[in-house]
């Protein structure tokens, strides 16, 4: 892997960035038009079959979706919601695929306590550099969408890589090549909004008002974006948040917090210093002691 | 397929990651679940990596060697043969069969061993030979064949792109078809095309249709004689279409009548139609009556009138269930679809084939495409879309029962000499300047026969027509299965196949099996069918130590590890390499095929025995094939296609071909001898350019055609009835849509003109060259056996008391039911809801439940159940549930879901279930029940496929432990 | 003897040998976990990880030492509480803060075992490491953090952090004084200290070992007399 176009580092200074001068790339995007999805998981075999990941043969609990959750070997699924409109009694099957959204400002990149752990590309694929991982799971904490999952077999965190290891050799990623319908694209950011605008132009035509495209500013964007039906409500889509954004939580402590603490540590040596430079040692009176002698 | 190693000597292949093509026209690089997880299927633990046997009452396999299976099987088979061979029937006819054993073909395997399993069935004179396509698209065949001419997907994948609307009905194409489906939904985003899905519940194609409407399963015929009356009602037809090319113009027999139920000719007794009636009224030159202003009251399209006129809205909408208001809208669509310049195309499967009148909901859209204009139409057709990968290939061979290469029947008791079955099956003109392909049946039928029989077969003996079974009933598998049943049946082969999960009503499969002697199972992983006689508990309750059937398990290659063609939906022969070798000590098809039948050979040679011609005199000797204990696929492949037996010369004297040459065309065989072809439809897939069904030129010579790559039979068309898109004087009906135009001289295009080429514009021939009329049939005259207008008849298991249409005959009078299914039926008060079986798409049918990457993904059976069922049930999500018929029962996990609705049909509510049919006690999945012990053993009046997709259940809610 | 004596006699027991044991178990255990902590809090002291070997390794490890120190501060809890009650003379010491930190003793602040500072110190290290505590479970990745659900994940996260750095800003203002305080790790170390010390720094605890060791001495004396 290319080591010279990383434009973020986790828990990196800006003073000590990491090398990117190699930053001349194109922004890729993958563009999961839910209107043209299927549901029919051959992008979850893929990501499995590419990445050499087997989870468990779970239950069936009732629902299409399966695995239940993302895992450690589950990078990708199908959620189904079967959403009936109150009015016309239309009803509907969205299915959409979940997975790390790659966004543009990476809550878990800003979360994650160990410099280099995860990266961001100049192509702007979030990366999780697994060997330095500790496990500690704040990017779990960091994600707006609920992505990482920590392995249980090694402590690592694991999710999507946007297959960039096919990416840098100029493949699209596994997910996006093998989608039967064409419900997945892969190709630059720009043009992936282009497409999406013809996807709701289209949607449009066909009485969807609200068809519109995700790409959340509230995490800078995303390298993987939707095109949705309703895109006024994108709970509807299994819970898809409406303004993701990193949480204030996770800003305190990275924006405030840190801060604050490096300044009341350098105040509290500062003042221990001068205080014991300017009022020296305390030293116990030794003569107090004879009356002592004296009883 | 990326293997390990370059191909040097020192690298042993070995597939480590399987990935879609890109250059592939249809697939464009993506692949559908099953396809991406291969890889777990090539390497599932369930592979068989030896030969295995398993003793009479045992309860183990033991490991055998290959040269003792072989042999056994060879002296097993030659035992039973010379025992039971019939050479004579009571009338005294040669009739050359043998029933006690039988043989089920796999429509997995390539086009190379299917060669090689008809030669090896036939060459032993059975006549219980089927393959999948009996399961699944043999009602395609029944249906199509007397309507437009040939069996077949009308148009191709790619084709799909060009359509206006998109029916799809009878069938899942996002979820059984996703890589094809890629061009439903480009003509959805190109073409603004409309897709509307008509379906028992809410699919995945329905996901991203434009409009849904939940129907009846078992009702579709009602709905589409509805539509073709809304359409002649409104006058929404293509009417120089419909002149010029349908036979609406032709005037029918005056004793053709339709009465409450039943047409004329039918014998109650024999529950079954003479349909001498059923036919044109000829003039005095023999020539068939038209009447071009299709006014004549006994005319096809007046009759047509007359039959459907019952078919109202308001009549649909109490037999199916889908609201007026929905099908009106919907016809309103179809409707406008007979503009010149808009197609619709109409995408189907099992969801149609699977009824008892499946042949006949297909010839309903097959007449609704005809008044459309919509046959032979970049954008149209009727797109039967195949499920198994060779079973396209499987039935262009001929692997059914009654049935030889290239849709050519097997004779019968009654066609004694090869002239009578030439003169009784070859099609006599019927309107002058007709093309009437068939009438070269005769070539066709002889060339097969040089190939067959190779030198000895000869003008003087016939050509050994002699050697060829002859039938005197269907020997079906539903058929095959109830002898069996009965203690008639003595030895069986199971070649990649799963009858103990794919036929109906699992208990009595496992009975018939157990009545066995022997049973031959050559497949590349473990089935249930080869454990039938394993003890599972619940799921496979029997007694193993009273199976007294031997057993023998042959592992064989699967298609990643062979060089071999399949044929897809398209019709596409496509030509596939291997990646690696059979594991462990599997073999491939034809090592194993080659081996018994080198064995049996020589045991008739030294030992002699019932009719050892039959065999002998087959073609599989030293002459034919290199090693014909492992024939090369190549050799096949190119048998297929046809040599020349002897030089030949045209008219003129020209040398055409010197001996041994390769054909390239099927226009070349002869009907002397001088030419040699196993199936006709083939030639021309491997000439002496070489292999044609190898190509990868990809070029869009327009409107998606890629001639260039693999090849199309017949004559690499691509369009079939092409012609049919441009009026009789060569104007296209759509300029936007021009596949062909005369260039002078001949016919040019962005496809293969399926028509004599240089027929010119104007003439009377019209596009329908297969069928003796040259046009499409409304009327299917004698082409079918319940009727030559589709009617609606119940389910045999059906929810409602009586059949609204006329209540004294409720079911379909031909259906056949053995009096053992009979028993094992049930009742609507008993079993009130109706169920219906499909596939999902995360797994093919009972095969890649060994993948794990598959099985992650749908890991155990499920039923799905509407809210209001299950409230009034008190069935939860994830709750195990017990489903119930006459037959047996199956545990699984209950999906509550909206996408299933309680329809009203005939004043009546009713709910139905939806039960995919995938898991087994086998396999990387969890165990469970095979979902078919469930489903009825009775099948299609037309091809004897099983019915599927409507009978009779109940459900409960059960504390037993799921699957 | 006489040395003995003597030392026993200007020297007074301020902490015992269980508590001493407990106090120096936590400094160690403290120390990992707390640098550590700050390993993952600030990426420039990342190479503090590196006293447990990895970081991997520290994440695994921290969490155990941190409940070591929580452990042996619930053992100091129970022994020092009652020395810690907040008492009316604590107003005397807060009043002459300033005084106590120019190391002015010309006042009596009648300061007892501990003085205010110190009790406010202990408490805020006992309400720190509780915070630490229920919050480190929380976000325990390995055990706990999957059965929470994230936005608790993410408060657990932040107030593990406002914890663990108070908590270090307070022992390191607990490691100044003790290094200020001459005589104090001598005293954490052997456990007496000089009755001087005791008197300068705790004079209500000197005055009251004073009369507890003359009435022992009184009673010792009237035995003497009765034998």
């Amino acid at each position: 892997m290319n080591s010279q176009n990383i434009i973020k580092r986790s828990a990196t200074s800006e003073i000590t960035p990491a090398p990117h001068v190699r930053d001349h790339q194109m922004e890729v995007a993958k563009l999961i038009d839910v209107s043209t999805c299927i549901g029919c998981k051959a992008c979850q075999v893929a990501c499995n079959e590419w990445n050499d990941l087997r989870g468990e043969v779970e239950e069936n609990v009732g629902v299409y979706d399966n695995p239940r959750d993302l895992a450690p070997e589950t990078w990708t699924l199908m959620r189904f919601t079967e959403h009936e409109e109150e009015e016309t009694g239309k009803l509907e099957w969205l299915i959409r695929k979940d997975g790390c959204m790659h966004c543009e400002d990476p809550g878990c990149l800003k979360a994650c306590p160990i410099p280099g752990a995860i990266v961001q590309y100049a192509n702007g694929i979030v990366d999780f550099q697994s060997d330095l991982c500790v496990g500690c799971g704040y990017c779990v904490a960091g994600c707006p969408f609920d992505v990482p999952r920590i392995s249980q077999k090694d402590n690592k965190a694991y999710k999507c890589t946007l297959c960039s290891d096919r990416v840098a050799v100029g493949q699209t990623p596994a997910c996006a090549k093998t989608c039967p319908t064409g419900a997945i694209s892969f190709g630059s950011k720009e043009e992936m909004k282009t497409l999406a605008a013809t996807r709701i132009s289209d949607l449009n035509e066909r009485g969807y008002e609200n068809a519109g495209l995700y790409d959340p500013e509230g995490v800078g964007g995303t390298h993987v974006m939707y095109v949705l039906q309703h895109a006024d409500d994108p709970k509807r889509y299994a819970g898809l948040p409406k303004d993701p954004k990193i949480s204030g939580v996770v800003e305190g402590w990275k924006d405030v917090l840190k801060p604050a603490a490096a300044v009341a540590g350098a105040v509290a040596v500062g003042a221990m210093a001068a205080h014991f430079i300017s009022v020296g040692p305390n030293v116990t009176e030794e003569g107090e002691e004879s009356p002592d002698d004296a009883a | 397929m990326y293997s390990l190693g370059d191909g040097a000597k020192n690298a042993k292949p070995r597939i480590f990651h399987i990935e879609g093509d890109p250059d592939h026209p249809v697939s464009r690089g993506s692949l559908c679940p099953k396809g991406a997880g291969l890889l777990d299927m090539i390497h599932s633990k369930n592979r068989l990596l030896y030969p295995e046997y398993r003793a009479p009452g045992s309860k183990e396999w033991v490991r055998i060697s290959w040269d003792e299976a072989t042999k056994r099987i060879a002296r097993l088979l030659k035992d039973d043969r010379d025992k039971n061979f019939i050479s004579h029937n009571e009338k005294g006819q040669l009739v050359n069969r043998w029933l006690t054993s039988g043989m089920l073909a796999s429509s997995a395997a390539s086009n190379e061993t299917g060669v090689l399993d008809f030669k090896f069935a036939r060459g032993l004179g059975m006549l219980g030979l089927d393959c999948q396509a009996r399961l699944c698209h043999a009602p395609t065949v029944a249906a199509l064949a007397p309507s437009f001419g040939r069996g077949a997907m009308t148009n191709h994948w790619v084709d799909i792109k060009n359509a206006n609307v998109v029916i799809v009905m009878g069938g899942n194409p996002a979820e059984a078809h996703p890589v094809g489906f890629k061009w439903v939904i480009e003509a959805k985003i190109k073409n603004k095309a409309k897709v509307i899905v008509v379906d028992p519940r809410f699919n995945r194609t329905a996901a991203v249709a434009d409009i849904f409407s939940p129907i009846r399963a078992g009702s579709d015929t009602a709905f589409l004689m509805g539509m073709v009356r809304y359409l002649l009602e409104t006058d929404q037809i293509q009417h120089d279409y419909v002149r010029s090319y349908t036979n609406a113009t032709m005037i029918v027999r005056e004793d053709f009548a339709f009465h409450d139920g039943v047409f004329s000719g039918f014998d109650a007794a024999t529950k079954s139609y003479d349909k001498s009636s059923w036919t044109y009224e000829t003039g005095p030159d023999g020539n068939a009556l038209r009447d071009m202003t299709m006014t004549h009251p006994r005319s096809v399209l007046q009759l047509l009138k007359q039959h459907v006129d019952r078919y109202t809205p308001e009549m649909v909408e109490t037999i199916t269930g889908v609201k007026k208001a929905d099908f009106l809208q919907i016809a309103e669509i179809i409707g406008s679809c007979s503009a010149k310049t808009k197609t619709l195309t109409w995408l189907y499967a099992l969801g149609w084939t699977h009824h008892t009148g499946g042949a006949q909901i297909i010839r309903g859209s097959a007449m609704i495409q005809l008044l459309l204009g919509n046959i032979g139409m970049a954008g149209g057709g009727v797109n039967a879309l195949r499920g198994h990968s060779n079973i396209q290939g499987y039935t262009d061979l001929g692997l059914l029962s009654l049935r030889v290469p290239g849709y050519m029947n097997l004779p019968s008791d009654n066609q004694q000499t090869l002239q009578q079955y030439l003169d009784e099956t070859t099609p006599k003109d019927v309107i002058p300047g007709q093309v009437n392909y068939w009438k070269n049946t005769p070539k066709f039928f002889i060339s097969m026969l040089k190939n067959l029989y190779g030198k000895h077969a000869t003008k003087e003996n016939g050509f050994d027509f002699d050697l060829l079974p002859k039938w005197d009933r269907s020997y079906d598998m539903l058929a095959y299965f109830d002898l069996m049943y009965q203690g008639k049946v003595n030895g069986y082969i199971a070649q990649g196949f799963n009858p103990l999960a794919a036929m109906p009503d699992k208990n009595k499969t496992s009975l018939s099996l157990s009545k066995l002697k022997f049973l031959v199972i050559i497949d590349p992983l473990v089935t249930e069918t080869s454990n039938f006689w394993r003890n599972e508990g619940r799921y496979n309750d029997v007694k193993t130590e009273d199976i007294q059937t031997e057993v023998f398990r042959l592992p064989s290659n699967c298609f990643a590890e062979e060089n071999g063609a399949i044929v897809n939906s398209g019709r596409w022969l496509q030509w596939h390499f291997a990646g690696q070798e059979p594991p462990g000590d599997a073999r491939h098809d034809p090592a194993i095929l080659g081996g018994i039948m080198t064995e049996l050979r020589r045991l008739y040679a030294e030992e002699g025995g019932a009719c050892p011609e039959q065999l002998l005199h087959m073609t599989w000797d030293e002459d034919t094939y290199h090693d014909p204990s492992f024939p090369h696929p190549e050799e096949m492949a190119k048998e297929a296609n046809g040599y020349a037996t002897q030089d030949i010369y045209d008219d003129s004297g020209k040398l055409l071909y010197k001996e041994g040459q390769l054909l390239n065309s099927f226009a070349d065989l002869r009907d002397d001898g001088s030419t040699q072809s196993f199936c006709w439809v083939f030639t021309g897939s491997w000439t002496e350019a070489g292999n044609q069904m190898a190509n990868r030129d990809n070029t869009d010579t327009g409107l998606g055609n890629t001639p260039g790559w693999a090849y199309a039979w017949p004559a690499n068309r691509r369009i079939l009835y092409n012609r049919a898109s441009m009026d009789i004087d060569g104007n296209s009906w759509d300029p936007h849509r021009q596949i062909l135009h005369w260039n002078g001289e001949k016919w040019v295009g962005a496809d293969v003109p399926d028509f004599p080429a240089t027929i010119p514009p104007g003439k009377e021939a019209a596009p329908f060259i297969m069928l003796p009329e040259g046009v499409g049939r409304l009327f299917s005259a004698k082409g079918m056996n319940d009727g030559p207008f589709p009617e609606h008849y119940e389910p045999v298991e059906s929810p409602i008391a009586k059949n609204p249409l006329h209540a004294k005959v409720t079911h379909n009078p031909t259906a056949r039911i053995f009096q053992n299914d009979a028993e094992r039926m049930g009742n609507r008060t008993e079993f009130p809801y109706v169920a219906t079986t499909y596939s999902v798409t995360e797994l093919f049918r009972h095969w890649t439940k060994h993948s794990h990457l598959n099985a992650m993904l749908q890991p155990e059976q499920f039923i799905e159940i509407g809210e209001k069922l299950a409230a009034a049930k008190g069935i939860g999500h994830g709750d195990t549930v017990k489903v119930t018929t006459k037959r047996g029962y199956i545990t699984a996990k209950a999906v509550v879901t909206k996408r299933m609705r309680t329809l009203n049909v005939a004043g009546q509510e009713v709910d139905q279930i939806g039960i995919p049919c995938h898991w087994g006690f086998e396999g990387a999945t969890r165990k469970g029940f095979l979902a078919n012990t469930l489903s009825p053993g009775v099948g299609d009046a037309n091809s004897q496929t099983p019915e599927f997709k409507a009978f009779l259940v109940n459900i409960e809610k059960t504390d037993e432990v799921a699957a | 003897m006489g040395n003995h004596n003597t030392k026993k006699k200007n020297q007074i027991l301020r902490t015992k040998l269980p508590e001493r044991l407990c106090h120096w178990m936590i400094v160690f255990c403290f120390f990992l976990a707390a640098t550590s902590g700050l390993s993952w809090f600030f990426p420039t002291f990342s190479w503090l990880s590196s006293f447990l070997g990895t970081p991997q390794m520290a994440r695994v490890l921290h969490p155990f030492f941190g409940i070591i120190v929580f452990l042996g501060l619930c053992y100091m809890f129970v022994k020092f509480v009652h020395y810690n009650m907040p008492a009316e003379t604590d107003k005397i010491w807060f009043r002459n803060v300033k005084g106590v930190l120019l190391n002015d003793h010309s006042q009596p602040l009648k300061i007892g075992k501990y003085n205010a500072g110190q009790k406010v110190l202990f408490w805020l290290i006992m309400i720190s490491i509780s915070v630490l505590l229920i919050s480190g479970l929380i976000m325990w990745r390995a055990y706990f953090a999957q059965y929470f659900p994230i936005p608790v994940l993410r408060l657990a996260i932040l107030a593990h952090s406002i914890a663990g750095i108070g908590l270090i800003l307070l022992i390191l203002g607990h490691i100044y004084l003790a290094i200020w305080v001459r005589g104090s790790i001598t005293g954490m170390v052997t456990g007496y200290v000089s009755k001087a010390w005791a008197r300068q720094h705790h004079d209500r605890w000197a005055e009251e070992l004073d009369a507890k060791e003359s009435a022992e001495r009184a009673a010792l004396d009237r035995q003497g007399e009765k034998a």
